[in-house]
């Protein structure tokens, strides 16, 4: 946001580029949950375009994107994160919508320092080269202690005009910000990817364990974002509704998974996800009963449907917490 | 001018709007387009996507969980 209004107080047109994916934090990819819905349901993208008064272009890149997670050139970060080859990957894209639209050069709000692993000065000539952007890249909030890139060069853009931030502080952005005069400027650190979040790398790290190979599709990534998932065996697992909006969002899976909710109480919707036998499905039933509102009853009437709508009632005595190991939880 | 429909239920921002985008490549000036959509994120992101492009927002209707929302390609 802040790289855009400098360039574009240059007199220069800019456009922007929002790469989608299935991996992106939205406000809203929240508000599937009840108790989210009071909160703004806003895609930060648009947000800016629209306060910068710029086009947006959102580009839906989840196909070729998996290449990056599942092969990750430059390893990942603190959790499944591939930081450096996603962003080679992202600048090499928008480097064919630059050629393929007729625009000269790419800018990125990139700041040396600013992580550890791929925003460092040894970083920035890696992005560049490997995204084929070579010095069509600039990244206006540290260009001054960075070589000259093409567009200073001739003159485009006027250098003296672009920044020298460096470090993890993100006070001296905040400033500009406020200079700017923008107001609720929120750009959390890494709060944008769900790569970078402990326990969803965990559950993408159990998916890929348990089909003993990496591979994935939107679905699995989207169910990896909403309910509790719990393994009690290596063969299935469990995704449990929290709340209504949850509830509703899965019950659209009911086609594609066995599912199962109480009829006896209120309760959650539950995908059974794997290859569940009759044994196993006696389980998720009694975890299901645990979830419901007759966890403490000796009985819950539980329905399990499988995917062309056929349903049989169960009853089970719903699951007691001790007897639910912590690990089964992801 | 023609109308036209559009199916993103089940779809998580910012997909229908990415699906919008695909779409309205395909139309003429004054065409109309009712999008489907279950993610309530849609409510916003549909109008703003319209404001930024200069297309014009003509209505948006919600049913139980599923919304529409109607525009004109400008
Ligand atoms: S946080 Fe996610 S989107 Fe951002 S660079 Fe890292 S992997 Fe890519």
């Amino acid at each position: 946001m802040l790289a855009a209004r400098l360039i574009a107080d240059q007199g220069i047109h800019v456009e922007g580029i929002n790469f989608y994916t299935g991996f992106c934090v939205e406000g809203h990819t929240h508000a599937i949950r009840n108790q989210h819905r009071a909160k703004p349901k806003r895609n930060n993208a648009l947000w800016v375009a629209e306060r910068l008064n710029i086009k947006l272009h959102i580009i839906d890149v989840i196909e070729q994107y998996k290449d990056v997670v599942i092969n990750p050139k430059h390893g990942y970060g603190a959790n499944m994160n591939p930081c450096l080859g996603c962003k080679s990957f992202m600048v090499g894209k928008a480097r064919q919508w630059m050629e393929q639209n007729g625009f000269d050069f790419i800018i990125t709000g990139e700041v040396i320092g600013q992580r550890p692993k791929s925003q460092r000065r040894d970083t920035m000539p890696v992005v560049a080269r490997e995204s084929g952007a070579f010095d069509r890249l600039l990244r206006p909030l540290c260009a001054r202690l960075l070589p000259p890139t093409l567009p200073e060069r001739e003159g485009w853009v006027n250098r003296e005009k672009l920044l020298r931030m460096n470090g993890r502080s993100r006070k001296p952005q905040m400033a500009l910000a406020k200079q700017f005069g923008f107001r609720d400027y929120a750009q959390p650190a890494g709060g944008c990817c769900f790569l970078t979040d402990k326990r969803y790398s965990h559950k993408l790290a159990d998916l890929w364990q348990s089909r003993g190979e990496k591979r994935y599709d939107l679905d699995d990534i989207m169910l990896l974002k909403v309910g509790r998932h719990l393994r009690p065996r290596a063969n299935f697992k469990l995704i449990v509704g929290r709340d209504d909006g949850e509830n509703n969002f899965l019950h659209g899976y009911r086609r594609q998974y066995v599912h199962m909710f109480p009829t006896s109480h209120k309760g959650p919707l539950v995908l059974v996800n794997g290859t569940a036998d009759a044994s196993d499905l006696q389980l998720a039933a009694r975890l299901t009963a645990r979830f419901s509102q007759g966890k403490e009853d000796e009985e819950v009437t539980v329905a399990v449907c499988n995917t062309e709508g056929g349903q049989q009632l169960v009853a089970v005595r719903p699951m007691s917490p001790a007897e639910i190991p912590g690990d089964w939880y992801l | 001018m023609s109308r036209h429909e559009l199916d993103a239920r089940r779809l998580l921002c910012p997909l229908p709007v990415i699906r919008v985008q695909e779409k309205v490549k395909t139309l003429e000036r004054g065409d109309t387009l009712d999008v489907l959509c279950s993610d309530p994120g849609a409510l916003n992101d549909i109008p703003a996507w319209c404001r930024i492009n200069g297309h014009k927002l003509i209505d948006t209707r919600s049913e139980g969980h599923h919304i529409t929302i109607t525009i004109e390609v400008g």
